[in-house]
C-alpha cells in the first residue's frame, strides 16, 4: 500500500512536470518567439485554458503527500523553506500575470505583465526541478526530520543542476508544444529553435539523471535513463522531419521516463537524510496508518480517472491550432 | 517576535486575505451560473449581459483566490511542520480529496468555461459553469472538514506512536461541527456576493448608466439573496454556538466576556471597560438577562459555565504547564494560558454579528428604493454608502474567522470533551524548527506581495465596474436580429474564426 502510494505520488510530479513543463515554458518563450503583442498573445492562448488546470497536479501532490506520508510532506516543506517560497513567490506572480495582462489596453502595462510571466516561469521551473532534485539526493535531517544547518543547508550544486535541467526542460518542451498548437511563423519559429537549442538546454536534465544514477541507480533506473535519452533523441529526429506530434510524444516519453528513473532510485527513501542514513524518511516510517491510506485509494481510484477524462477533453476541445488571424481584437473598458 | 508568535501572523494574514477572494468567488459562481441558466432559457439578452459583466468580475477575483490557496497548502509544511506531523495521518485526508475531488474541477472547468464560449454548444457551456461553481462548494466543504476536525476532533483513536489516527473518514466527513459551519460558511458567501451585486448595480442605477434592465435585474436578485442569506445565517449561527458550548466552551465564555458561571447567564449585548486578556472583572456589560442560557442551550434558566471555572477544569484535564522542551522555546515549562485573547473574541463575536446584519439591511434598503420600477436617488451620499456596503459582509466573514480561530487558542487542535484523551495539540508545539530570519522573511514578503495584488485587484475591479456591460460585451455585429446577435451554437469549422475570448 505505502509503495502504492508513492508511485501515486510520483504519477501527480508526472503530470505535473509533464502539464505544467510546457506551459513553463511557453511563459519562459514569450519573448524569443512572439515578436509582436499578437503573437504574444497566440502563445499565451495556446495554454490559455489548461495552465490552472495544469498546475492543480503539483498543489494535489503535495496534498498527496500530506495525507500519505505526513513526515516526508513536513520534513521536505520545512527544511526547503526558502527555495518553496521562492517558488512560491513566483507561481503566485504568473497565475495573476496570465489573468490580468489583458485586462488592460496599455503597452507598459502588458509589457510589465510580460515581463512578470517570462520571469516567474523561470524561477518556478527552477525551483520546483530544485526541490525534486534535493529531494532525491537527500536532506541535512536529524532523527525528528527536522533540519541541520541553517537556512541554506540543504543547498547543493546537484539541486542548481537539477533547477537548470527542469528549467531547460521546459523550455524545449514548451518550444515543442508551440509548434504543435501553432500556425503561421510563430510555428516555424518555434521549431527551428527547439531543434537548435536542444542539445544545450536538456544537458542539466541529462547530468542530473546521470549524478542520480551513479548515487542510487539500478538496473531497472539505468533503463529509464537510458531510455529518456533515447526519446529525447527520437523526438528531436521527428521534430526534424516535420512531424510535431510525434515529436511532442516522445518528449512526453522522455518525462515518463525521467520520473521513474528519479523515483524509482529513491525507492523505498522518500527522503533521504544527509546526515545519517537511519535518518531517512521511508515509505514504511514516514506513511500515514494503513486505514487513511486505503480510504485515499479509493478517492484516487475514482478521482483520478475522472480527471484524466475531463482535462482530456479539454484539450480536445481546444485542439485546434490557433494563429495570429484567430486572435481577436482587444476590448477591455476604456 | 519568535518563531511561532510570526508563523502565527503569517497564518492569520495570508489566511484572512485568501477569505476575502474565496467567499466572493463561491457567491458569485454560483450566481453567475443562475444568470447564464436565465439566458439560455429565455434568450433574453439582458441575462447574457449579467453573465459576462458578474463573470468578468469574478475572473478578476478568482485568479487572486487560487494563487492565494496554494500558499495556504504550502504553510502547512512549511511553517507548521510539527503540526504536519502530528495531524497528517487524519488532516492530511479531507485536503488531498479537496485536491481530487474538486479544485481539479474548479479549475478545468473554469478554463472550459473561459474559453469555451465559441467551442462549446450552448448546454455543454452553461454545463461548464455549474460544473465550475459546484465544485467551489465542495471545496469549501472539505477545507471546513479539515478545520472542524481542528476544532472538534472525532473520528480518530491515538496510534502507539502517540498520534491521532484516522478510523473513520465518515465521522470526519460528517462531524456535526462541519455540518454546522458548511451551511453558515456558504450563507456568508452568498451575503458577499449579493452585497457586491447590490452595492455596484445600485451605482450604475445612479449613475443613469446604459443598460438599466441588468442593474435592475442584479439589485433585485442581490438584495433578496442577501435577505435570504442574513436569515440563513442567524440560523446556522445560533446552531453553530449551541455545538460550540458543548464543544468549546472557553471560546464562548470569551466571546460573551463571562468571568463567573452563571445561573441563568445573561447576554451581553456591548462591553463598556477594558475587556483586557488577563481579567474580565472590569467589565461592565448591557446584558439582556437569561439570554445566553437560551442561545446556549435552548433553556432561559441553564447555567452557563465562565472563563474562571473553566480556566479550573481546562487545568485538571490538560495540565498547568506546558511540558519541558526545548522546541518550545520561552514557553517550556510556563504555565498556560487558556483564555483565548478576550478583546478579539469578544468584539471578533459582536463585529461579525453586526457586519452581517449591516449588510442584509443595505439590501432591504435598496430593495425599497428602487421598488417598481423607481429611479436610485440621486445626491452623492446613496452611491457611496451603497458601494461602502460592499465591504460589511467581507468585514462580518474576516471577523467570525478571527473569532472562531483565535477563540481556539491556546490549542491548534482543541480537545474533544466527549472524545478520545490524548487528542489535542498545542499551538506551541505546532510550529516548524525555522528560523526567525526565515518566517520573518516569508511574512513580510507574502505580506508585501499580497499589498500589492490587492492595489491591482482593486485597480482593475474598478475599471471593470465603471466600464459597465459596454466594456465586457463584444460590440454588436451586423444586425442578425434583436436578442441574438452572438450565436454560441455555430461551431464552423472555418480556421479562420475568431476567438470569442482570448487573453
Amino acid at each position: 500500500m505505502e509503495t502504492f502510494w508513492f508511485c501515486v505520488i510520483a504519477l501527480f510530479w508526472l503530470g505535473f512536470l509533464f502539464l505544467e513543463g510546457f506551459d513553463f515554458g511557453v511563459g519562459m518563450l514569450l519573448p524569443v518567439l512572439g515578436k509582436d503583442n499578437t503573437e504574444r498573445r497566440v502563445m499565451i492562448n495556446t495554454i490559455g485554458p489548461v495552465w490552472d488546470g495544469n498546475e492543480v497536479w503539483l498543489i494535489v501532490a503535495g496534498a498527496a503527500t500530506f495525507a500519505a506520508f505526513p513526515l516526508w510532506y513536513a520534513s521536505l516543506f520545512s527544511t526547503a523553506f526558502l527555495a518553496l517560497l521562492l517558488f512560491l513567490v513566483a507561481l503566485i506572480g504568473r497565475g495573476v500575470a496570465f489573468e490580468y495582462r489583458g485586462k488592460v489596453d496599455s503597452e507598459r502595462w502588458r509589457k510589465n505583465w510580460d515581463r512578470v510571466i517570462i520571469s516567474t516561469s523561470w524561477v518556478a521551473s527552477f525551483g520546483i526541478g530544485f526541490v525534486l532534485t534535493t529531494n532525491v539526493h537527500g536532506l541535512p535531517i536529524d532523527e525528528i526530520g527536522d533540519r541541520v544547518g541553517g537556512p541554506f543547508s540543504y543547498l547543493t550544486w546537484q539541486g542548481i543542476v537539477g533547477g537548470l535541467a527542469v528549467s531547460g526542460f521546459s523550455l524545449v518542451h514548451g518550444a515543442l508544444f508551440t509548434a504543435l498548437k501553432t500556425e503561421g511563423e510563430i510555428r516555424e519559429r518555434a521549431r527551428a529553435l527547439v531543434l537548435k537549442m536542444a542539445p544545450v538546454a536538456l544537458l542539466p536534465l541529462v547530468v542530473t539523471l546521470l549524478l542520480v544514477q551513479f548515487e542510487f541507480g539500478g538496473p531497472a533506473t539505468w533503463g529509464a535513463t537510458v531510455v529518456v535519452l533515447l526519446a529525447a533523441v527520437g523526438s528531436l529526429a521527428r521534430l526534424w522531419a516535420g512531424r510535431e506530434g510525434q515529436a511532442f510524444a516522445l518528449m512526453g516519453v522522455a518525462v515518463v521516463a525521467t520520473v521513474i528513473a528519479l523515483f524509482g532510485a529513491m525507492y523505498p527513501n522518500v527522503l533521504p537524510s544527509t546526515v545519517d542514513p537511519a535518518f531517512s524518511l521511508t515509505i514504511e516510517n514516514a506513511s500515514s496508518s494503513s486505514y487513511t491510506l486505503t480510504v485515499m485509494t479509493w478517492v484516487s481510484a475514482f478521482g483520478a480517472p475522472a480527471v484524466l477524462v475531463y482535462q482530456g477533453w479539454t484539450y480536445w476541445v481546444f485542439r485546434k491550432r490557433i494563429g495570429v488571424k484567430n486572435i481577436p481584437p482587444v476590448h477591455v473598458p476604456s | 517576535m519568535n518563531v511561532l508568535d510570526l508563523s502565527r501572523w503569517q497564518f492569520g494574514i495570508t489566511t484572512v486575505y485568501h477569505f476575502l477572494m474565496v467567499p466572493l468567488t463561491i457567491g458569485l459562481s454560483l450566481l453567475v451560473a443562475a444568470m447564464q441558466t436565465a439566458w439560455v432559457r429565455t434568450g433574453d439578452r439582458k441575462y447574457l449581459a449579467m453573465t459576462k459583466f458578474w463573470g468578468k468580475l469574478l475572473l478578476i477575483n478568482f485568479a487572486m483566490g487560487v494563487v492565494t490557496g496554494i500558499v495556504q497548502e504550502f504553510q502547512f509544511g512549511m511553517n507548521w511542520s510539527a503540526y504536519s506531523r502530528f495531524v497528517g495521518d487524519v488532516f492530511g485526508a479531507p485536503l488531498a480529496m479537496e485536491g481530487l475531488a474538486a479544485f481539479f474541477v474548479e479549475s478545468t472547468f473554469l478554463g472550459l468555461w473561459i474559453f469555451g464560449w465559441d467551442r462549446l454548444s450552448k448546454k455543454a457551456h452553461l454545463a461548464c459553469a455549474w460544473a465550475f461553481s459546484l465544485a467551489t462548494m465542495l471545496s469549501a466543504y472539505f477545507i471546513l472538514a479539515a478545520n472542524s476536525w481542528m476544532q472538534h476532533p472525532v473520528g480518530t483513536i491515538i496510534s502507539d506512536e502517540g498520534r491521532p489516527q484516522l478510523v473513520s473518514i465518515g465521522e470526519v466527513l460528517t462531524n456535526n461541527t462541519t455540518l454546522a459551519a458548511f451551511p453558515h460558511v456558504i450563507f456568508g458567501a452568498f451575503a458577499v456576493a449579493a452585497a457586491f451585486l447590490v452595492g455596484i448595480a445600485c451605482w450604475h442605477l445612479w449613475k443613469r448608466s446604459d443598460e438599466e434592465p441588468v442593474w435592475r435585474a442584479s439589485v433585485k436578485l442581490g438584495a433578496w439573496v442577501g435577505i435570504v442569506s442574513f436569515v440563513g445565517l442567524a440560523i446556522t449561527g445560533d446552531f453553530q454556538g449551541k455545538l460550540m458550548f458543548q464543544q468549546q466552551p472557553m471560546k464562548m465564555a470569551a466571546a460573551e466576556a463571562l468571568c463567573h458561571t452563571e445561573e441563568p447567564a445573561a447576554f451581553s449585548i456591548f462591553a463598556v471597560g477594558d475587556v483586557s486578556r488577563a481579567d474580565c472583572e472590569s467589565v461592565k456589560s448591557v446584558t439582556v438577562p437569561a439570554l445566553l442560557s437560551f442561545l446556549a442551550h435552548n433553556d432561559f434558566s441553564s447555567e452557563v459555565k465562565g472563563v474562571q471555572d473553566l480556566v479550573t477544569e481546562y487545568q485538571a484535564k490538560y495540565g498547568e504547564n506546558y511540558p519541558v522542551d526545548e522546541r518550545l522555546g520561552e514557553l517550556s515549562g510556563q504555565p498556560i494560558d487558556y483564555v483565548p485573547m478576550l478583546p478579539v473574541t469578544y468584539w471578533g463575536f459582536r463585529l461579525m454579528i453586526g457586519f452581517g446584519a449591516i449588510s442584509a439591511l443595505v439590501g432591504a434598503v435598496a430593495l425599497w428604493l428602487v421598488r417598481g420600477g423607481r429611479q436610485a436617488p440621486t445626491g452623492k451620499w446613496f452611491p457611496r454608502l451603497m458601494l461602502l456596503s460592499i465591504a460589511t459582509p467581507f468585514l462580518g466573514n474576516s471577523f467570525g474567522w478571527i473569532f472562531t480561530e483565535m477563540g481556539r487558542q491556546p490549542f491548534v487542535v482543541a480537545p474533544n470533551p466527549t472524545g478520545v484523551d490524548g487528542v489535542w495539540m498545542f499551538t506551541a508545539s505546532a510550529v516548524s524548527a525555522n528560523t526567525v530570519g526565515e518566517v520573518l522573511t516569508s511574512v513580510t514578503v507574502l505580506t508585501l506581495l499580497y499589498g500589492a495584488l490587492a492595489v491591482v485587484e482593486g485597480f482593475l475591479l474598478k475599471k471593470y465596474v465603471a466600464g459597465g456591460v459596454a466594456g465586457v460585451m463584444p460590440p454588436v455585429k451586423a444586425p442578425t436580429g434583436d436578442g441574438k446577435d452572438k450565436d454560441s451554437d455555430d461551431k464552423s469549422d472555418d480556421d479562420d474564426d475568431v476567438l470569442a475570448f482570448a487573453y
